[in-house]
């Protein structure tokens, strides 16, 4: 008798499906797939090793770019294991807009991962849906850091400047005058916190659009219930964190339980799913969006009534005045020893993890008294969740290992770090 | 139109069927470049963007940009494929496309051939396009292509059936499978078309040409996301065109089959309304059955923007365990009407 022997299956690198550079081995009798072997490490730079050659402020820039959908939460991790070492703690406002654009961020990912988790499974609309918000979304990023979406921001001890007072506005062209330029601006009259605050009022009924296309349409229901379901005993001994957990029913959140920024001076609920598949972290998801347009809403109006610093006043951690140091000498050392040298950390170590859109995204730094780091280690967590890839996709068609990539909300940025 | 030019009858006959042929196949071809333009405006409007528009006046001469694009595009040929079943898949696909126009009547004898088992000729015509789709899929030496032509010969065997049984339905209710006289015993009025005895069979109809066509949301064939472009991800070029041309002169034919079947063909919808009365809105025409036909087209995109693609066994089950046993069903119904003389529409 012939020998039976499975259907080997390479699916990527090269895969609109493989967001971005996954090699998935797929072993598969017929569509079933018996075995999914992930291959990571196409996209590896090296950011770990590469922070150990540059001063600490120098490798802010780096955390953007791991999972590039949730820029800012990286960097907030990265700075606040800075901060924790050196024992300075960012003033309130800087705190409340770390906090606005965590949230901010949370929505840009979660935009992304309807966006492409919809195109996944062929309901192609909701990803130019969901991009029409990011692209506001951007505009805050590019308001404040001048980066759409490496925005290297937050700084060990506050952060980078404080909000603008005016929101840049579209200029007339071909493409929009009249009335689309007139609505184009509507928002964009006032200042940045204005604009956001239009945002995440009108952010809820957006939600609502995405939620008529998809929540109640029988395909996709058909195409995610029962989709890798994972049972919350496997779903911790895995590793996951974030919507993954939360989506198979433990109300594990950082943010409410080990609260850091200003989380645990605002109100928001934590969504939990019930069955641990696919639709229910779609339905996480979603309602993390709305949970986070409200969180915008108060951030919005606790630093409308409360100017401030967003810096701390600590010349070696913090660049100086700009225009004191054309005159000063005293700032003028600062800055140069700043940008050179930059600040030394005491030895020792210190592990801070944020509740970044798709999990706990953790640093844990060593120390050994210089001025970079002696180590570096980023938790992220979509390393753990690809690793249960094999898990969720066995005994699934071909069809489905789309969507359970797509609900494992998967960025190699991260991963291969 | 006799044989002016005193050439012998027989040729005379070749000729004219020839020029009868090209009066299809010509503006069905202008139709499918214009609409792939279409599809990609409506679709863009339907999600917030322009779509093509710089090509041209409004990018009106955007279709002919992409055609010579894929024509001088080189065909590239995978290593280890049959050549031979590589070039002849594009061909069978659109031969049977094309081919099933030759029985499609325009208007009262606006027709290339008026034969009598026209519904079994069409039937027979767009079963023959899965040939070349399974075959392109083999012939590729891709994993990927094999997997789509497997998963499209599945499905359309399963949607013929709903087919085919729709179309049993249509043929008990006219008493013909003679296309032109399927649209006569329609005369009489919007309530005499079809579509209403056969209320439940014209949308599984409708559907089935959908997945027939390998169309959102049954796109398992292709499945962007999936298997990249399924049968056809090795083609490039004009073999690449070819595949492209054929699905959408398909849908095309689709959409006028349902307009003929169900929907009173080139019969007016005013027909019979006092309001109107013998006016030429109320005279049939090929402009009723071409403002039809635009309606399912613009069907077959809307669908596209707003569903998310079926599994591959989710959509042998809605073929078998709903579709068929519906069109069963009310086979029996219409059979019934017809019987004991309950049909309205044939009075």
């Amino acid at each position: 008798m012939a020998e039976i022997r499975n259907y080997t299956m390479n699916f990527g690198p090269q895969h609109p499906a493989a967001h971005g550079v996954l090699r998935l081995i797929l072993e598969m009798d017929g569509e079933v797939v018996e075995r999914a072997d992930p291959h990571i490490g196409l996209l590896h730079r090296g950011t770990e090793k590469l922070a150990e050659s540059k001063p600490y402020n120098q490798s802010i820039g780096y955390m953007d770019r791991l999972d590039y959908v949730s820029m800012m939460c990286n960097e907030h991790a990265y700075v606040r294991a800075i901060e924790k070492m050196l024992g300075i703690e960012a003033p309130p406002r800087a705190q409340y807009i770390r906090t606005l654009f965590d949230e901010i961020t949370r929505i840009l990912n979660h935009l992304m991962w309807i966006g492409t988790h919809g195109l996944d499974l062929g309901a192609m609309t909701m990803f130019l849906y969901a991009f029409r918000e990011r692209e506001q979304l951007m505009d805050c990023y590019e308001a404040v850091s001048g980066a759409r979406m490496h925005a290297t921001y937050y700084r060990p001890g506050g952060v980078y400047r404080d909000l603008p007072d005016s929101m840049p506005k579209y200029k007339e062209s071909p493409w929009r005058k009249g009335e689309a330029l007139k609505d184009s601006n509507a928002w964009r009259e006032g200042s940045l916190l204005d604009f956001i605050e239009a945002f995440a009022e009108d952010f809820p009924s957006r939600v609502d659009e995405y939620e008529t296309l998809l929540t109640d349409n029988r395909i996709w229901k058909q195409r995610t219930v029962g989709i890798g379901v994972v049972s919350p005993e496997r779903a911790l001994q895995l590793g996951f964190t974030g919507p993954m957990l939360r989506g198979s029913g433990i109300a594990w959140d950082l943010r409410k339980k080990q609260p850091y920024a200003a989380y645990d001076q605002v109100e928001f609920d934590i969504p939990v799913g019930a069955n641990g598949d696919c639709y229910d972290r779609y339905l996480v998801r979603v309602e993390e969006m709305r949970q986070s347009a409200r969180i915008i809403r108060q951030c919005v109006r606790w630093l409308k009534a409360n100017p401030g610093p967003v810096m701390v006043d600590d010349h070696k951690v913090a660049p100086p005045k700009r225009e004191k140091m054309k005159e000063g000498m005293e700032e003028l050392i600062h800055h140069f020893k700043l940008f050179t040298e930059g600040y030394v950390l005491p030895e020792g170590e210190v592990y801070s993890a944020v509740e970044a859109p798709k999990g706990e995204f953790g640093v844990y730094l060593v120390s050994d008294g210089s001025n970079k780091p002696f180590r570096l280690k980023l938790r992220a967590p979509g390393f753990a969740h690809l690793a249960s890839m094999n898990e969720m996709a066995k005994g699934h068609m071909l069809a489905d290992v789309v969507a359970i990539i797509g609900t494992q909300d998967i960025v190699f940025g991260e991963i291969d770090r | 139109m006799s044989n002016f030019l005193g050439l012998p009858e027989q040729l005379w006959l070749v000729i004219w069927t020839l020029i009868k042929i090209v009066a299809i196949v010509l503006p069905l071809i202008i139709a499918v470049a214009y609409y792939t333009l279409a599809e990609r405006r409506v679709i863009g409007f339907m999600q917030v963007r322009l779509g093509p528009n710089r090509v041209g006046w409004y990018g009106l001469t955007q279709p002919f940009a992409d055609t010579f694009k894929l024509l001088f595009k080189e065909i590239i040929l995978p290593t280890r494929s049959n050549k031979f079943l590589f070039l002849l898949a594009p061909v069978l696909v659109i031969g049977p496309a094309f081919a099933a126009w030759a029985v499609v009547p325009f208007q009262d004898g606006m027709v290339l051939a008026n034969i009598d088992a026209g519904l079994l000729y069409i039937l027979a015509m767009t079963s023959l396009g899965v040939y070349g789709i399974i075959i392109g899929g083999w012939a590729s030496n891709s994993k990927y292509a094999l997997l789509g032509g497997l998963r499209s010969a599945a499905q359309t065997i399963s949607y013929e059936l709903a087919m085919g049984f729709a179309l049993v339905c249509v043929l008990v209710a006219t008493g013909s499978l003679n296309l032109t006289n399927i649209v006569h015993a329609q005369d009489g009025g919007v309530w005499n078309w079809l579509w209403l005895p056969l209320l439940p069979v014209m949308p599984v109809y409708f559907i089935s040409g959908l997945a027939e066509t390998n169309r959102a949301p049954f796109d398992v064939a292709e499945g962007e996301a999936e298997i990249v472009a399924g049968f056809h991800v090795e083609y490039s070029g004009a073999a690449f065109a070819v595949f492209f041309l054929a699905e959408y002169a398909n849908m095309i034919l689709i959409s006028l089959l349902t307009a003929l079947m169900f929907f009173g063909g080139w019969l007016s919808p005013f027909e019979g309304l006092p309001a109107v009365g013998d006016t030429v809105l109320a005279a049939p025409s090929a402009f009723w059955l071409l403002a039809k036909t635009v309606v399912f087209m613009f069907m077959f995109l809307w669908v596209r923007a707003t569903f998310p693609r079926y599994r591959y066994d989710q959509i042998m089950r809605l073929g078998w365990k709903v579709f068929i046993p519906i069109t069963l069903v009310w086979l029996v119904v219409v059979s019934a009407l017809v019987v004991f003389d309950l049909a309205w529409w044939m009075a």
